[in-house]
C-alpha cells in the first residue's frame, strides 16, 4: 500500500508539478490535459489547414494542374475529418477541461485517468488516419461523410485503418463527455444551483449527452460498412435486401447532433463573452438554457435534410423541411439575446469581444444559408453545390473555429497569468476577418449558379471567383501564423502580468481564483452564493 | 454542505495506465485495420500480431489500473461523492451501448420496414421493381435476396428460447447476489453469484451451437442478405457483450472470494451487475424482434 501513501503524500503539496515528459503523458490534472487537448487541436487545425491549402491551389484555375482526381478526393475527405474530430470537436473539450472544473468550483474532472486516457488515444487515431495516406492507393477518398457505395464498393483498401481509426475517435469522445457530464452532475460546488450555472456549463453539459448519444451511431455505421466492404454483408446493397440511401439515415443521424456538438459550446463561450465586454449580466439567462435544450432535442428529428435529394416520400421531406426551420427559433432567441445584452451596455472591444461580434453576424448569416438549404423544393437546386460549402464554412469558421479563438483570447491570461500580445492579436483578428469573408462569400455566388462541390475541375466562368476564393484562402491560412506567433509568445510567459479578474466586467467562479490559475484550485470547494 | 461533512474528493496522482491503454488502443486498431485487410484481400502482413500484441497491452493496462483502483478502494480512499461519479460514469457508458445497439436495430428496422418493401415495388417504386428486380418477393425474414442468394429463417422455438430462459433467469440470479451482498449473506452471495456465470458461460455455449447449426445446416451465414447481416451482426454484438460481462462477474466472483465488498463499498459489484441487466434487455429485445416477429 506504500504508492497510495505516496499518492496522499503527494495531494498535499498544493502546486507541485511533476517534470519533463511524464508529466504530460501520464497527468490525471485537468489544467494539463486542457492544455493537451487545445495544442493537438492547433496542430490539427494546421494539418487540416494544410489540406484545405492544396485544395484551394488546384482549384486556383479551372482544369487539373498539381494533384491528380484521387488525391483531390483525400485531400477533401481528410481535411473534413481532421477539422471536425481533430481540431473542432477536441478544442471545445480542451475548453471544456480547463473551464468545466474552475467555472462550477470543482478540484478537477470526476474521472481524472479516464480524462487521460481520452485524450491520449486521440493522436494515435490520428496518426492511423493520416499514415494511411501514404498506402499503396491512398487514404479515405470518398468525403468526411464516406457515403456507401464510395466507401464500400468503390473505396480502397485502407478503409479498414479509416474505420478503426474512427472507432477511436468515438471512444474517445464517449469518454471525454462522460467525464464533463458526470463532473457537471456530481463536482458543482455548495451553492452552484443549475440554474446558477454558468452558459458554457450548461452548453457544454447538453453537448455531452449528445455526444454520448450519437457517437455510438457512428461507430454503428462504420463497422456496417466495415462488413460490407471486407466481410459481405449487405447493408447498403441492394442486391442484398439493403439499401445505400440506409447509410445516409444512419449517418445523418449522428451527423445532425454532430453539427450541434460543435456550435453549442460556441453558443456558451458567446454567453460569456459578451457579458463581460458589454459590462452586463446576460439577458435572458434561463431562455438560453431552454433555447439550447430545445436544439438538442430538435436535432434528433432533422437528420433527413441532408438527403432531400436522394429520394424519400413527399410526407418526409416536408416533415424533415418544417422540424429543421423550427430550429431558427431557438437560434434566433439566441442571437436576440447576446443583441441584448449588449444593448445600452459599456461595451469595450478587446480582441476576445472583436471575436464575439465577428461570430454574431456571420454565424447568422451561415444561420440564413442553412435556413435556405432547409427549404426542400430549392434545395434540389443547392444540393451539392458550393454554396453548401459556403454555408457550412460559415457556420464552422466563422462560427465554431471563432469562437475558439475568442475563448482563448478571453481565457489566455488566466491560464499563463499575462496579457497576450495585443498588436498581433488585432493583426490575427482583421486578417482572419478580412480574408475568412474573401474565402467564403463567394462561394454562395459559384455555388448558386452551379458549381458543384468536391470536383478538382470546373467550368471556365467560375474561374474569377475562384481565384479570389483562393487567394482569400492563402490569406486565411497565413493569418494562423499570426496566431501560432501569438501562442508561443504567451507559453514562454512574455507580456504583462494581469490581475485575478483580467477583465473589469468578468463575473464567475474562475476570475476568483489567482492567475495563472495554481495547479490544483478548489480543492475545498468555494461555496456559491 | 458544511464543513465538517466535506471530505476530500480523491484526484489521484499520475497514472501510466490510460498512457499504456492508449498503446494499446493503438495497436489493436493498426493490427485489426492490417489484419482484415489481409485476411479478406489474401495479402501477406502482420496485422495479426500486432492486433495480438495490442490485446495483451490492454489486458497488462487493465490488470494495472484494476488493481491501482481495487487498492484505492480497499484503503478507504473512495468518498461517497466520488463513488456517485463512478455510479454515474457507468450508468452514461451503459447509455452509450445502448446507442450502439440502437444503430444495429435501426439498420433491421429500417431493411425491414422500408428498404425491402421498396424493392418488392411499394410506396411509388413498382417500376423500379419491375425493371431492376422483376420476381422479388418482399417478404420477411428476407430468404431470397434480390441478387438470388437464399438462406432459411432462425425459428424462435428451441434453443433460442431456451436461451433467452437461461438469461432471465442468470438476471434473476444477479439480483438476488445483491440481495445477499446488500444482507452481507456471504454464503449465498457466493452461490448466486457462481450460477449467474455459469448460465452466462451455457448462453454462451449455446449460443455457439446455434452459429454452427446456422452455418452447417440452414445455409444462414453473415453472407446471407440484409437478414442474415442484421441476424449475426445484432447476436454477434450481444455475444462480445455477455463474453464480457461475464468476464467482469468472473473478475467480482473473485473479489468476493478474497472477501471485498461490504453494503457499504460495492460500486465494481454493482457496475458488473448493472451490465449484466443492460445485456440481459438487449437480449429480450433482440428475441423479439430478430427471432419472434
Amino acid at each position: 500500500m506504500s504508492t497510495v501513501a505516496d499518492d496522499l503524500h503527494h495531494d498535499d503539496h498544493h502546486d507541485h508539478k511533476p517534470s519533463g515528459i511524464k508529466r504530460w503523458l501520464y497527468t490525471t490534472n485537468h489544467k494539463d490535459i486542457g492544455t493537451l487537448y487545445l495544442w493537438f487541436a492547433f496542430i490539427m487545425f494546421l494539418i487540416g489547414g494544410a489540406m484545405a491549402m492544396v485544395i484551394r491551389a488546384e482549384l486556383f484555375q479551372p482544369g487539373l494542374q498539381i494533384v491528380d482526381p484521387n488525391f483531390f478526393n483525400q485531400m477533401t475527405t481528410v481535411h473534413g475529418l481532421i477539422m471536425v474530430f481533430g481540431a473542432v470537436m477536441p478544442a471545445f473539450t480542451g475548453l471544456a477541461n480547463w473551464m468545466v472544473p474552475l467555472m462550477i468550483g470543482a478540484p478537477d474532472m470526476a474521472l481524472p485517468r479516464m480524462n487521460n486516457w481520452s485524450f491520449w488515444i486521440l493522436p494515435f487515431a490520428f496518426l492511423i488516419l493520416l499514415s494511411s495516406l501514404f498506402l499503396e492507393g491512398g487514404g479515405p477518398n470518398f468525403g468526411w461523410t464516406f457515403y456507401a457505395p464510395l466507401s464500400t464498393t468503390y473505396s480502397n483498401d485502407s478503409t479498414a485503418l479509416f474505420v478503426f481509426s474512427v472507432h477511436i475517435m468515438g471512444a474517445s469522445s464517449i469518454m471525454g463527455a462522460i467525464n464533463v457530464i458526470v463532473t457537471i452532475f456530481n463536482m458543482r460546488a455548495p451553492g452552484m444551483t443549475w440554474m446558477k450555472m454558468p452558459l458554457f456549463v450548461w452548453t457544454w453539459l447538453i453537448t455531452a449527452f449528445l455526444l454520448i448519444a450519437v457517437m455510438p451511431v457512428l461507430a454503428g455505421a462504420v463497422t456496417m460498412v466495415l462488413t460490407d466492404k471486407f466481410f459481405g454483408t449487405s447493408f447498403f446493397d441492394a442486391a442484398g435486401g439493403g439499401d445505400p440511401v440506409m447509410f445516409q439515415h444512419i449517418f445523418w443521424f449522428f451527423g445532425h447532433p454532430e453539427v450541434y456538438i460543435m456550435i453549442l459550446p460556441a453558443f456558451g463561450i458567446i454567453s460569456q463573452i459578451v457579458p463581460t465586454f458589454s459590462r452586463k449580466p446576460l439577458f435572458g439567462y434561463s431562455s438560453m438554457v431552454y433555447a439550447t435544450t430545445s436544439i438538442a432535442l430538435l436535432s434528433f428529428i432533422v437528420w433527413a435534410h441532408h438527403m432531400f435529394t436522394t429520394g424519400m416520400p413527399l410526407f418526409a421531406e416536408m416533415f424533415f423541411m418544417f422540424a429543421t426551420m423550427l430550429i431558427s427559433v431557438p437560434t434566433g432567441v439566441k442571437v436576440f439575446n447576446w443583441v441584448a445584452t449588449m444593448w445600452r451596455g459599456a461595451i469595450s472591444f478587446e480582441v476576445p469581444m472583436l471575436f464575439a461580434l465577428a461570430f454574431i453576424v456571420l454565424f447568422t448569416l451561415g444561420g440564413f444559408s442553412g435556413l435556405m438549404l432547409a427549404i426542400t423544393p430549392v434545395d434540389f437546386q443547392y444540393h451539392d453545390t458550393y454554396f453548401v460549402v459556403a454555408h457550412f464554412h460559415y457556420v464552422l469558421v466563422t462560427g465554431a473555429v471563432f469562437s475558439i479563438m475568442a475563448a482563448v483570447y478571453y481565457w489566455l491570461p488566466k491560464w499563463t497569468g499575462k496579457m497576450y500580445d495585443e498588436t498581433l492579436a488585432k493583426w490575427h483578428f482583421w486578417c482572419s476577418l478580412i480574408s475568412v469573408n474573401v474565402l467564403f462569400f463567394p462561394m454562395h455566388f459559384v455555388g448558386l449558379a452551379g458549381m458543384p462541390r468536391r470536383i478538382p475541375d470546373y467550368s471556365l466562368q467560375f474561374a474569377d471567383f475562384n481565384q479570389w476564393i483562393s487567394i482569400g484562402g492563402f490569406a486565411f491560412g497565413l493569418s494562423q501564423f499570426i496566431f501560432l506567433a501569438l501562442l508561443l509568445k504567451a507559453c514562454r510567459k512574455e507580456g504583462e502580468p494581469v490581475s485575478d479578474k483580467v477583465w473589469d466586467g468578468a463575473e464567475g467562479l474562475e476570475w476568483e481564483i489567482p492567475s495563472p490559475a495554481p495547479y490544483h484550485t478548489f480543492e475545498t470547494p468555494p461555496v456559491v452564493k | 454542505m458544511s464543513e465538517q461533512q466535506y471530505q476530500k474528493y480523491y484526484v489521484p496522482a499520475q497514472s501510466p495506465w490510460p498512457f499504456v491503454g492508449a498503446v494499446a488502443l493503438f495497436l489493436i486498431a493498426v493490427g485489426a485495420g492490417n489484419f482484415v485487410i489481409e485476411t479478406t484481400k489474401g495479402k501477406e502482413g502482420f496485422g495479426g500480431w500486432i492486433l495480438l500484441a495490442g490485446l495483451v497491452v490492454l489486458f497488462y493496462m487493465l490488470i494495472g489500473w484494476f488493481k491501482n483502483q481495487i487498492d484505492e478502494s480497499m484503503s478507504g480512499m473512495h468518498s461517497e461523492q466520488l463513488g456517485r461519479s463512478y455510479r454515474q460514469g457507468m450508468s452514461w457508458f451503459i447509455f452509450s451501448e445502448v446507442m450502439f445497439f440502437a444503430a444495429f436495430f435501426g439498420a433491421l428496422f429500417y431493411a425491414r420496414v422500408i428498404a425491402v418493401p421498396w424493392l418488392g415495388g411499394a410506396s411509388n417504386n413498382a417500376m423500379t421493381a419491375e425493371v431492376l428486380w422483376p420476381g422479388f418477393e418482399a417478404i420477411w425474414p428476407l430468404v431470397k435476396t434480390p441478387d438470388g442468394t437464399t438462406t432459411t429463417a432462425m425459428g424462435w422455438f428451441g434453443l433460442p428460447l431456451a436461451n433467452t430462459i437461461i438469461l432471465l433467469t442468470s438476471s434473476v440470479t444477479a439480483h438476488f447476489a445483491h440481495v445477499a451482498l446488500e444482507e452481507n449473506k456471504r454464503g449465498r452471495l457466493k452461490l448466486m453469484l457462481g450460477l449467474t456465470i455459469l448460465l452466462g458461460l451455457c448462453f454462451l455455449g449455446l449460443q455457439v451451437e446455434e452459429y454452427v447449426h446456422a452455418y452447417r445446416e440452414m445455409g444462414l451465414t453473415l453472407q446471407s442478405g440484409v437478414y442474415g447481416n442484421t441476424f449475426f451482426m445484432l447476436t454477434g454484438f450481444h455475444g462480445l457483450h455477455v463474453t464480457l460481462g461475464t468476464l467482469l462477474l468472473i473478475i467480482m466472483f473473485f473479489r468476493v472470494l478474497k472477501g471485498h465488498f461490504s453494503p457499504q463499498n460495492q460500486f465494481a459489484f454493482q457496475a458488473a451487475s448493472w451490465y449484466w441487466h443492460f445485456v440481459d434487455v438487449v437480449w429480450v429485445l433482440l428475441f423479439v424482434f430478430v427471432y419472434i416477429l
